[in-house]
C-alpha cells in the first residue's frame, strides 16, 4: 500500500554565530507497509525515526528517494493531489496534551481534519462524525463540549486517536503514542489500537523505543541507527536472531523483568 | 535511619485543602534501595518531596505524622537546619535532566555553586572536587566539560552531571524521582548501572520513585506500592515480584506488555485512580478490583494480610490463597 525507496534527508543547522553544519537525518531508507499490518520503527533519539515517518507522510520533502501510494508515485504531487494523499495517512503524537489546543473544545479539535479533507460536510454531519470517532475510541460522545484539561492522559490520547481517525485514513503514524502514559493506561491504549486495526483494517507505522511494546503490537520492525536502517524483518525473527550489532546492543539494553535477572556488580 | 511515620499530607485545591497522602510509613536504611511504585496521582512524588519539605511553598501541608532523620524530626527543623539536611544529608535527583540544569550557567559554575553551599573548600580544592565528582559518574574530558553549557550535553550526560551534583556533599540518602524515564533505553541501562555502583560503593540509602517495574527489578531491595494516597503493599523485591499480594500490585504487573500471552489483549485496570477528595470510605481500590465485595466497604488496615515482612492492605489475599473467607482483619484503622 505504502512503499518508500531510498529516502534521504539532510538538515542544515547553524546560524548567526555558528558555522552551518549539515546532518544526514535519514539516509537511504526503504520500507513497505500493507493494509492491517503494523510496522514498528525502533531506534534511539536522533536516529531518524520521526523524520522517516514525516517524509513518508509528505509532511516534509525528501532530498532523494521515492514514495509510492498504492503503486502510484506520490513523491512530487502537489496541491489537491497532495491533500488527497495526506488524508490517507494521519498522525497520533506522543504528548496528547501538547497536541490538543487547550482553548478549543474537544469536538472542534477532533473535527479539524474534516474542515480540510471533507469541506462538503455541514456542521451537523461533522458533529455526527466526531461522535462516531469518539465512540470508536471508547469515549462517550457527550464529552464534545469539554476542554482538554478536563481529561486524563489516557483519555487525551484516545481523543488524539479519534482526531486522526475522523478522516478515515488507511494508515496511522503513531509517534511514541504510549511512552508518556502509565503502564495501566498504556495497556488500554495498546488494546484499543489492536481493536481498531482489526475493525478498520488500519495499517500502523509505529514509532517507539520500547521493545516490549513493539514485541506486543508490531508484525515487522525496522531498526534505525544514525539515519540508516540497519536491520528489518519479522519482529519474532529480529528479536530472537538479531543480525546487526546495534540490534543486539539494543536488545541487551532491554530492562529486565524480574530481580533474579539482575547482573551482580 | 530515615523514617516516614504515619505521614498524611494535604494539597491545596480551589477552596480547601484536600488530603492527598494518608498514613504512609516507609523506613529507609543505609545501603538499601527502597522502591516507591504506583500510577501517576497516587502520591508517590508528594511523599518523596515531603522528606525534604519541598512542597511547602506550593501550599502542601502536613496533617499528621512525622519524618525523622537519625531520630530528629524534619518538621521541627528551622529553615537553617533544613538547609544543612538538603543536599548534605539527603540529596535529590529529579526526573527531567533537560530542565533541572540552568541553561545560562556553565556546568562548572553550577556544580561549584552546589559544592560552595555544602562544603568549606578553597576555590582550587572545590574545582578538584568537582572534577573528581564528574569523573566518578563516568564523564570524560571533565576539564572541558566544566566550561560547557547544558545545551551541549546529551540527556544521559546531563543526568550524570545531576547525579554528580547530588553526590557532591557525600549524602547519606538519595531520593531519585524517575531518574531514567526521560532517557533512551541504552542510556537508561548505563545510568542504572551508575546509580547502583554509587549506591553500593558509598552504602547509600536510596528512595527510588518510579512507575516502572523494570527499574524496580534492576535496583530495589524493598518495594512500597502506593494507591490513591496510601500504601497498599510492601515487602522485599523478590516477594513482590514472585507473589504480589494486593490485587492492585497484581494488576499493575499484569498490564506490562511482556506479561501478555502472544496475540492476546493486555490486561487492563478499568477506570482510573480516584483523585484526592474522591476517595471511597473502604478499600480505595475496590471500585477497580475484581475481588471486591461487601467486606471491602469498610476501611482496611495496612497489615490486613501479613507474611513476615510482606504486608498488604487487602482483606482478600488469604481468601485468594486458600479459597476461604478471611477472619476478622477488617476492623477500621
Amino acid at each position: 500500500m505504502l512503499e518508500v525507496r531510498g529516502l534521504s534527508k539532510t538538515f542544515q543547522s547553524g546560524g548567526l554565530l555558528r558555522q552551518g553544519q549539515s546532518k544526514k537525518a535519514v539516509d537511504d531508507v526503504s520500507f513497505h507497509l500493507q493494509a492491517s499490518e503494523t510496522l514498528a520503527i525502533v531506534g534511539e533519539s536522533g536516529s531518524g525515526k520521526s523524520t522517516t515517518a514525516r517524509l513518508a507522510m509528505r509532511l516534509i520533502d525528501s532530498d532523494a528517494g521515492q514514495i509510492f501510494w498504492q503503486g502510484n508515485d506520490v513523491t512530487q504531487v502537489k496541491g489537491r493531489a497532495l491533500r488527497l494523499q495526506r488524508h490517507q495517512i494521519q498522525m497520533v503524537f506522543q504528548d496528547p496534551f501538547a497536541s490538543l489546543n487547550p482553548r478549543m473544545r474537544i469536538w472542534e479539535s477532533v473535527a479539524e481534519g474534516l474542515r480540510v479533507h471533507r469541506p462538503d460536510m455541514n456542521k451537523q454531519q461533522r458533529r455526527d462524525a466526531v461522535a462516531d470517532a469518539l465512540q470508536q475510541c471508547g469515549l462517550n460522545a457527550n464529552i464534545m463540549q469539554r476542554y482538554p484539561h478536563q481529561f486524563s492522559g489516557g483519555q487525551r490520547q484516545r481523543i488524539g486517536i479519534a482526531r486522526a481517525l475522523i478522516v478515515k485514513p488507511k494508515v496511522l503514524v503513531l509517534d511514541e503514542p504510549v511512552s508518556a502514559l502509565d503502564v495501566s493506561v498504556q495497556a488500554q491504549i495498546l488494546n484499543l489500537l489492536k481493536e481498531l486495526q482489526k475493525t478498520s483494517n488500519l495499517a500502523y507505522l509505529f514509532i517507539s523505543h520500547d521493545l516490549s511494546v513493539i514485541q506486543h503490537i508490531a508484525d515487522r520492525v525496522l531498526v534505525m541507527f544514525d539515519g540508516k536502517v540497519v536491520e528489518q524483518g519479522n519482529v519474532k525473527d529480529v528479536f530472537s536472531h538479531p543480525q546487526h550489532d546495534y540490534t543486539r546492543e539494543l536488545l541487551a539494553a532491554r530492562p529486565i523483568t524480574h530481580p533474579s535477572q539482575r547482573i551482580n556488580l | 535511619m530515615l523514617e516516614i511515620n504515619d505521614l498524611s499530607l494535604a494539597v491545596p485545591m480551589q477552596q480547601a485543602s484536600v488530603p492527598a497522602v494518608s498514613h504512609v510509613s516507609i523506613s529507609m536504611k543505609p545501603g538499601r534501595v527502597m522502591g516507591l511504585v504506583g500510577e501517576s496521582g497516587c502520591g508517590k512524588t508528594l511523599t518523596a518531596q515531603s522528606i525534604l519539605r519541598l512542597g511547602e511553598h506550593q501550599g502542601i501541608t502536613k496533617i499528621s505524622g512525622d519524618i525523622q532523620l537519625h531520630g530528629e524530626s524534619i518538621f521541627s527543623m528551622s529553615e537553617k537546619q533544613l538547609r544543612k539536611v538538603r543536599g548534605r544529608k539527603i540529596a535529590m535527583i529529579f526526573q527531567e535532566p533537560m530542565t533541572a540544569l540552568n541553561p545560562v550557567f556553565s556546568i562548572g559554575s553550577q556544580i561549584l555553586e552546589v559544592i560552595g553551599l555544602h562544603l568549606d573548600l578553597s576555590r582550587k580544592d572545590a574545582k578538584l572536587h568537582a572534577i573528581q565528582l564528574l569523573e566518578d559518574v563516568g564523564l570524560q574530558d571533565v576539564e572541558h566539560l566544566l566550561q560547557q553549557y547544558p545545551d551541549a550535553l546529551s540527556g544521559g550526560m546531563r543526568q550524570r552531571v545531576l547525579i554528580a551534583m547530588a553526590m557532591s556533599a557525600n549524602p547519606d540518602y538519595i531520593i531519585a524521582d524517575e531518574p531514567t524515564t526521560a532517557l533512551d533505553v541504552s542510556v537508561q541501562k548505563r545510568i542504572i548501572a551508575l546509580l547502583r555502583k554509587l549506591q553500593k560503593d558509598k552504602g547509600l540509602g536510596m528512595l527510588l520513585v518510579t512507575h516502572d517495574f523494570g527499574l524496580v527489578a534492576e535496583m530495589c531491595d524493598d518495594v512500597v506500592v502506593m494507591y490513591a494516597g496510601e500504601v497498599v503493599e510492601s515487602g522485599a523485591v523478590m516477594d513482590i515480584f514472585d507473589h504480589p499480594a494486593h490485587p492492585y500490585t497484581q494488576a499493575l504487573m499484569g498490564c506490562r506488555p511482556e506479561a501478555a500471552q502472544d496475540g492476546q489483549a493486555l490486561t487492563v485496570i478499568e477506570g482510573q485512580v480516584p483523585a484526592p477528595g474522591e476517595w471511597p470510605q473502604g478499600c480505595r481500590f475496590a471500585a477497580r478490583c475484581p475481588y471486591a465485595d461487601a467486606d471491602c466497604q469498610q476501611a482496611v488496615v495496612a497489615d490486613a494480610w501479613q507474611h513476615g515482612e510482606h504486608i498488604a492492605r487487602c482483606v482478600h489475599v488469604r481468601m485468594q490463597e486458600e479459597g476461604q473467607a478471611n477472619d476478622g482483619a477488617d476492623t477500621a484503622c
